[in-house]
């Protein structure tokens, strides 16, 4: 078992015919089809006014919906430029797309707050934006993250970073434990889904035994998710925050990284979650390590 | 992006939102002649810097000068205009260096009766804007929240909507305003929080918000950030950037598409990706070091980029060594390699240089740092690089 990625998911990539979306999208075609040879999971992309078209084998569509139609598509992996992309992942909701993981970096926030207005009581899923997307190991590859560094396992493994979570998904393996999925829910002030959404799907999946969050600072995320663990949460947890070194009030990176009026800090987000018992990586080494510890602890 | 109040208080008065008569003034002379002009009798000269606390901030040349001054005449504007003008203002929130002052605004003075607060954030909860306000005015509103947390009111809007009339009145009444002033905040909350929305904000903040004898409400002080994200759309605002208040090399590395932000200690990092990167100065402090920088060289790291990238970090004087921490995922080890000894080349890197590598191609990487010859320590792990790192500015 894993989260919302299984052997029914069926990709097309939106901005397909880009230079990083064609790339990717070859990867993430090359992943499936080493781990489930002969089965047709990424499906096609689409551009406007590329319909018709073919580009390394994709079949181009004009929209979201003549590529669902036409393929059976039910997942959209999104590498539209920033100005547009608000509008390609409205296209994919409306498309009925059930997950929609959006790549794209630097989409202006109110833009977000438009989308997250319009998604209320959509069924559709959206990751992202500015994430690295969602992989269940040796099932399907969703984003940019290169995936012969996560191994399958029974960990669940939740992200603000990218190439941190590379890390954690590399320390998990030098110690023989893997991922049943692993989600990179993006840097950014609005996005998607929230470790809540996870915490919670992750606590319901059989094959998760115990789940690795990695936060850093600015807003209050983890503190809301260290409150839901408490109350909802009886796997084993480890978490690491990154940014304690971090100055007040500069965006380190990420638009969402920021410490504002002392307020979104490493230390109180790490407290937050020490005080439900979550075990706290003190070093971003120690991430793989930390997840061994939690499970130990339940021993 | 964040502008001066000066300009805020421009574009929120373009907006039909009430701010008080004021001028601009880059000279001695011209700060003289805003009084003459705003008629007195009294005017409040404030020092245009993008941070606050200035009213208790004083001058490094003028230790005597407060950054924020009420004055009663156009000579004694001019005179605390001469000690203000060119000279570096410091206060809480500049940090030590302080900033460069400018430009000053000269403002008539306010009849006040009580000062608010006022702003407009971006929720992450809700997923949209944030109206906060409280009675609590010209504090900062974080000691209020920390203090006095039933204090601050909070009212999500809708940001096609914007704020609706019946919710600037629920907040108006619950800060306990009356009579005229009703009306007047009922108008000036939804025009802030329009403005807020019709500019991409990220941040709206009106501290104090005055409540004037007669009633009425007026922008005391007035901060404004932009995001950056959304600038594209309004090249207006763009043109309202002040470099001066910017550090140099944070403004050369965004040109180069890397992200870095400086800061105190003597070690300097590569990293790549934003997260890594706070990881990387995290390990560093956990080890007994002190980052200098933060800096994030993206997921396409080329030549150029890795040049740039040490280029700046060694324009910073205080560095004294460099950890160079890579996990190539797409972007392979050896490629990273590749580019890294090339800078190595063109730079001419004096201090000691730490690397480690993790990821697709890494021993390749691996062997062709060791068989280039140069003097770079190669960390195995993430642990081993950081106190090697930290060990090397000893050495």
């Amino acid at each position: 078992m894993s989260i919302l990625v299984d052997h029914h998911t069926k990709i097309i990539c939106q901005g397909i015919t880009g230079k990083a979306g064609l790339f990717h999208s070859q990867q993430c075609r090359a992943y499936a089809k080493e781990h489930r040879p002969g089965e047709d999971v990424f499906v096609g992309g689409c551009t406007p006014g590329k319909g018709g078209t073919e580009i390394d084998g994709f079949p181009v569509f004009n929209t979201v919906e003549q590529a669902a139609r036409k393929t059976g598509a039910n997942c959209s992996l999104i590498f539209v430029p920033p100005p547009f992309a608000a509008d390609a992942i409205l296209e994919a909701a409306d498309a009925g797309m059930e997950l929609i993981v959006c790549i794209t970096e630097g989409i202006p926030v109110l833009d977000m707050a438009r989308v997250h207005r319009a998604m209320q009581g959509s069924k559709s899923r959206l990751i992202g934006p500015n994430c690295p997307g969602i992989i269940t190991p040796g099932v399907a590859k969703i984003g940019i993250m290169p995936g012969y560094i996560h191994k399958p396992g029974n960990v669940g493994l939740i992200s603000k970073s990218g190439t941190l979570t590379y890390e954690a998904a590399w320390q998990l393996g030098n110690i023989g434990m893997g991922q049943t999925t692993a989600v990179g829910i993006g840097g950014d002030p609005i996005i998607g889904t929230m470790y809540i959404d996870l915490l919670r799907m992750f606590q319901a999946d059989p094959k998760t035994e115990a789940i690795l969050m990695i936060g850093e600072i600015g807003g209050n995320a983890e503190i809301l998710a260290a409150q839901f663990i408490k109350e909802h949460v009886t796997k084993p947890v480890a978490a690491f925050i990154a940014g304690a070194t971090a100055p007040p009030g500069k965006r380190m990176g990420h638009a969402g990284a920021i410490i504002s009026g002392g307020a979104g800090t490493a230390e109180e987000k790490k407290k937050a979650l020490e005080d439900v018992g979550v075990v706290v990586a003190d070093s971003p080494a120690d991430m793989g390590a930390a997840v061994k510890r939690a499970f130990d602890r339940r021993k | 992006m964040k502008i001066h109040e000066y300009q805020a208080k421009q574009l929120l008065a373009k907006a039909g939102v009430k701010v008080p008569r004021g001028v601009v003034a880059k000279t001695p002379d011209e700060a003289a002649a805003g009084f003459t002009e705003l008629g007195g009798p009294l005017a409040v000269v404030k020092s245009q810097i993008h941070a606050g606390g200035r009213g208790k901030g004083r001058f490094k040349q003028h230790p005597e000068q407060p950054g924020v001054v009420l004055v009663k005449s156009a000579e004694a504007t001019k005179d605390h205009a001469s000690r203000m003008l060119g000279s570096t203002l410091v206060t809480i929130q500049t940090g030590g260096e302080g900033k460069p002052v400018n430009v000053l605004l000269i403002e008539e003075g306010l009849k006040i009766a009580k000062e608010m607060y006022l702003g407009v954030v971006v929720d992450r909860e809700s997923g949209g804007p944030i109206l906060i306000a409280s009675t609590e005015g010209g504090m900062e509103i974080e000691v209020v929240a920390h203090d006095h947390p039933e204090k601050i009111l909070q009212e999500p809007f809708d940001v096609e909507a914007g704020l609706l009339p019946y919710q600037a009145r629920n907040v108006a009444y619950r800060l306990g305003l009356d009579g005229t002033s009703i009306r007047a905040a009922e108008k000036l909350f939804r025009q802030v929080c329009q403005f807020f929305v019709d500019n991409d904000c990220s941040m709206v903040e009106i501290n104090p918000l005055v409540v004037t004898a007669d009633g009425d409400l007026v922008v005391g002080d007035a901060k404004v950030t932009f995001d950056d994200n959304a600038l594209f759309r309004h090249q207006d605002l763009v043109a309202l950037r002040d470099l001066n208040e910017e550090e140099p090399m944070e403004v050369q590395a965004q040109a180069s598409g890397l992200s870095y932000v400086k800061l105190d200690g003597n070690l300097g990092c590569l990293v790549n990706g934003a997260g890594l990167a706070m990881s990387t100065m995290d390990i560093i402090k956990y080890h007994g070091g002190a980052p200098a920088n933060f800096l994030d060289v993206g997921g396409g790291a080329n030549v150029d980029q890795v040049t740039e990238a040490f280029r700046i970090i060694l324009a910073d004087p205080n560095v004294k060594g460099i950890l160079v921490n890579i996990f190539g995922g797409i972007m392979k080890c050896d490629t990273i390699v590749t580019a890294l000894l090339a800078a190595y080349d063109k730079i001419g890197i004096s201090v000691p240089l730490v690397v480690r590598l993790e990821g697709t191609n890494v021993d390749l990487a691996r062997k062709m740092l060791a068989d280039s010859g140069k003097k770079i320590i190669v960390g195995t792990d993430l642990t081993d690089a950081a106190k090697k790192a930290v060990a090397s500015l000893g050495a």
